[in-house]
């Protein structure tokens, strides 16, 4: 195991390492001056050259790669070429909103959709797997915004009982005010999720229901409910873990649309809003903190699977490449 | 002892129901206001600055936020366009209008404390003209061939040729500490508040400061929220999140708040102007019959109407009713598609042309497009709409001049002297235009600069250099609880000192 840890660990860090670089020369490929963010119409030629010393997009490109991988390795993410803010802390303040939004709506959609999906494969022929099913399919055609923007109009417009956006000034000084200005867009990232969510675990029940081991298992003596606890749910669970892994990493960023309909200061809207200015060091900040998320959630899905299917275990010594 | 409890209880369920129904009370964002607290006014605004300092392309955001709010200048632009002392207490003009002397106001103290001396004016406006300034007022103030600070309340300017908007333009002209660091993302200044912090992506607080100068401001203080989308604006004013919203950009939105007691809308004036600007080094649009064809085959009154279902006017030219050089020449170029079709045809063009219109992706341009490019079809004329960004419009337009024609909105005041310019992106260049801009600036009187900007704008129009399609309204909505805000917001200012909540 600790063998498998320190590679899983050098593996993480070489993608990181290699992602930076990647994304550092393709920043670069994209038409655009990031000095123009800082132009308004009157700007003369000089104040043009101006702006692109300032922001330091006139030197040689090796000269601000290394600067900024030495920053990297130093914690330092740069500063932002337009608002002049130091990247890191924003990114900091930014993770304040979305990692409580990420990870409230994954709880929220686990707990839903593990149920529902499991109930709309085992009574798939009755009347309300047959809803559940529908309703999921529902869930994942109608777009995350129009969610949000129906739960604004009932609960903020009408009712009056949830804020319709923002998030506090004073971020968690206050929890109960935070909760209450993520409720809504939790539920609206939850409900999206657990659609989606609810398809997997269907497929991956029916799956289990339709097989061998589950019916020997039952014409051993087993109750249904034994035979499932013991061997139903455990194989279910390693394909869903996976796809748990991707929807975490995929919300983490994906989140900006619905930060957007409520105002929230995410990290999806500060990369949206970095790459609409070419504020290369916010998009690269915000990129590597993403993909080094990524990376550990996909990581952790990893040792989750470990953890509840022995067969993978037993491949650790196996050298696999 | 019992039913003396419950008399409290209710007394308090009362209470707390009549606070929570109040609509000030406890916001999403805001904290806790009512009586006995300090008032805080809630702002809601589209704009958030790209970083603090103007002069390093801070842009419109900041200039709401900070403009007479955190910073002063020596005089100010009111409300109602009219340019007032303030951190000068008047000034003095040499006969040749080479020399201007500025007296200060005594006893102004910058937020950290430090007495505001001539020095420090001197150093802000060098800060303006400086190599490396991103001010949108750099070149209106290149006449300046020097500062000096003969004494602590005492500044002299020199300039190299006579310039009667100098006052004017000082407006623009923050005072900072010079000795301040790092104005991008803080500040110090003289202004009525003091930056409290900003939280990018979400809020700006301003509050009151205790040392100030001049008047005590009608709250303690102010916080912008800012917002990327206008439905969630109007939801946070719907919700009392916010109190006042400081340019409606959704004219949908408004039936939300029009014949609704606890909403106020006022029209003000607005600065910014939609402009169909043509490359007027090139053909088919160097040709001015071929332009005021264009102009004539569009129309309007239409466009503003389904843009901004009847707000905004109709202008005819660059200049806004505000400027006092305005003047109403909508009946130069008429919406008269016959007119256009037979100024097609003698510009050599009886059959129309094709060109490339550089929309920018934001609202409204894609709309305006869609409705220009239906309109001059209907004269032979076919469009084909680019959209763009605003970082390609200014490497391609801006920059390069690699356009036909391009849509733009122009927010700045008595901004028609670009036409004086041509080197501008546009390249109108018209030798009695520009010797007419040039004399103006160097007027002796505020009539004689008026009457020859008055001739520049007709000749402009005549020609019609650009297509001046609308004049956008300026629309603020509040609660009808709040009092004093600005409702013009000229070049975007919004001074928040006067407001007041009951």
């Amino acid at each position: 195991m600790a063998r498998y840890l320190l590679r899983r660990t050098a593996f993480l860090l070489g993608s990181l390492l290699a992602a930076a670089g990647l994304l550092f020369v393709l920043l670069r490929l994209l038409p655009g001056d990031p000095a123009n963010a800082l132009l308004s119409v009157g700007a003369t030629p000089e104040q043009i050259a101006a702006a692109r010393h300032q922001i330091g997009s006139d030197l040689p490109l090796p000269e601000q790669f290394w600067s900024w991988l030495a920053g990297l390795a130093r914690l330092d993410l740069g500063t932002s070429f337009v608002s002049r803010l130091p990247v890191g802390p924003e990114i900091a303040a930014r993770l304040v909103v979305t990692v409580p939004l990420t990870l409230l709506a994954f709880t929220l959609a686990v707990v839903v959709a593990v149920p529902v999906g499991f109930v709309a494969a085992w009574r798939s022929d009755r009347w309300y797997g047959l809803l559940l099913n529908g309703v999921s399919q529902l869930g994942i055609a109608v777009p995350v915004f129009w969610i949000g923007m129906l739960l604004v109009t009932v609960f903020a417009l009408r009712l009056r009982v949830l804020p319709a956006g923002g998030f506090p000034r004073d971020d968690w000084a206050d929890p109960a005010r935070a909760l209450t200005s993520l409720a809504l867009p939790v539920v609206t990232i939850a409900l999206v999720m657990s659609a989606s969510l609810v398809r997997y675990v269907r497929s991956a029940t029916l799956d289990v229901l339709g097989s061998d081991y589950l019916r020997t298992a039952r014409a051993l003596g087993s109750s249904f409910a034994g035979a499932m606890w013991r061997h139903g749910l455990r194989n279910a669970a390693v394909p869903v873990i996976s796809i748990l892994g991707i929807e975490l990493a995929t919300t983490f960023l994906g989140a900006v649309v619905v930060e957007s309909v409520f105002t929230l200061p995410g990290l999806g809207t500060m990369l949206v809003e970095g790459i609409a200015e070419h504020d290369y060091p916010v998009i690269q900040g915000v990129l590597v903190v993403s993909t080094f998320a990524v990376l550990v959630i996909g990581f952790g899905a990893d040792l989750a699977q470990r953890l509840v299917d022995p067969r993978l275990r037993a491949h650790v010594g196996g050298g696999r490449p | 002892m019992t039913s003396k409890f419950a008399g409290v209880v209710a007394a308090l369920a009362l209470a707390l129901a009549a606070c929570g129904s109040g609509g000030g009370g406890t916001t999403g964002n805001g904290a806790p206001s009512g009586p006995g607290t300090a008032t805080t006014i809630e702002i809601g605004s589209l704009y958030e600055p790209q970083n603090l300092d103007n002069t390093a392309g801070g842009g419109q955001g900041v200039t709401e936020a900070f403009n007479g709010n955190v910073y002063e200048g020596l005089f100010r632009l009111t409300d109602a366009g009219k340019v007032e002392n303030l951190l000068a207490e008047g000034y003095d003009v040499s006969g040749d209008g080479l020399t201007y002397t500025f007296k200060l106001r005594r006893g102004v103290t910058f937020h950290s404390g430090k007495a505001l001396t001539a020095a420090d004016v001197k150093a802000s406006i060098e800060r303006v003209l400086a190599e490396d300034s991103q001010s949108a007022r750099k070149g209106n103030l290149k006449v300046i061939k020097s500062v000096e600070a003969p004494d602590d309340a005492t500044v002299v300017v020199r300039l190299s040729s006579r310039s009667i908007s100098l006052v004017y333009n000082l407006s623009y002209v923050w005072i900072v500490n010079p000795a301040a660091k790092d104005l991008a993302t803080g500040e110090d200044g003289t202004g009525p508040y003091k930056l409290e912090a900003w939280k990018r992506g979400s809020t700006l607080s301003l509050r009151r400061f205790p040392g100030y100068w001049g008047a005590r401001p009608a709250n303690d203080g102010v916080v912008f929220h800012y917002f990327t989308e206008a439905t969630a604006l109007n939801n946070a004013l719907l919700t009392g999140a916010v109190d006042v919203i400081t340019s409606e950009q959704s004219p949908d939105a408004l039936s939300q708040f029009t014949g609704n007691p606890d909403y106020r809308i006022s029209e003000g004036h607005s600065t910014t102007k939609l402009l169909l600007a043509f490359n007027d080094r090139k053909a088919p649009f160097d040709k001015p019959l071929v332009r005021k064809a264009v102009a004539s085959a569009i129309d309007d009154a239409k466009l503003l109407q389904s843009v901004w279902a009847g707000h905004g006017s109709l202008i005819g030219s660059m200049v806004p009713p505000t400027d006092p050089w305005y003047e109403d020449l909508t009946s130069l170029d008429p919406y008269d598609v016959e007119l256009a079709r037979k100024e097609l045809a003698e510009a050599g063009y009886p059959k129309g042309f094709r060109f490339t219109l550089d929309t920018p992706n934001y609202d409204p341009h894609p709309t305006a497009a869609t409705f220009i490019k239906g309109e001059l079809a209907k004269v032979g004329i076919t469009v084909d709409i680019n959209v763009i960004t605003a970082d390609e419009w200014y490497t391609k337009v801006y920059k390069n001049r690699d356009f036909a024609a391009t849509l733009q909105e122009h927010v700045n005041d008595r901004d028609v002297v670009w036409y004086g310019d041509p080197d501008f992106y546009w390249g109108y260049d018209d030798k009695q235009v520009t010797a007419w801009v040039k004399e103006a600036e160097q007027a002796r009187t505020a009539d004689e600069q008026t009457a020859l900007l008055k001739k520049a704008n007709r000749k402009i129009a005549e020609d019609a250099a650009s297509d001046w399609l609308y004049l956008y309204p300026q629309i603020v909505v509040a609660s009808s609880k709040l009092s004093g805000y600005p409702v013009n917001g000229l070049n975007s200012q919004f001074y928040a000192y006067g407001i007041k909540k009951s």
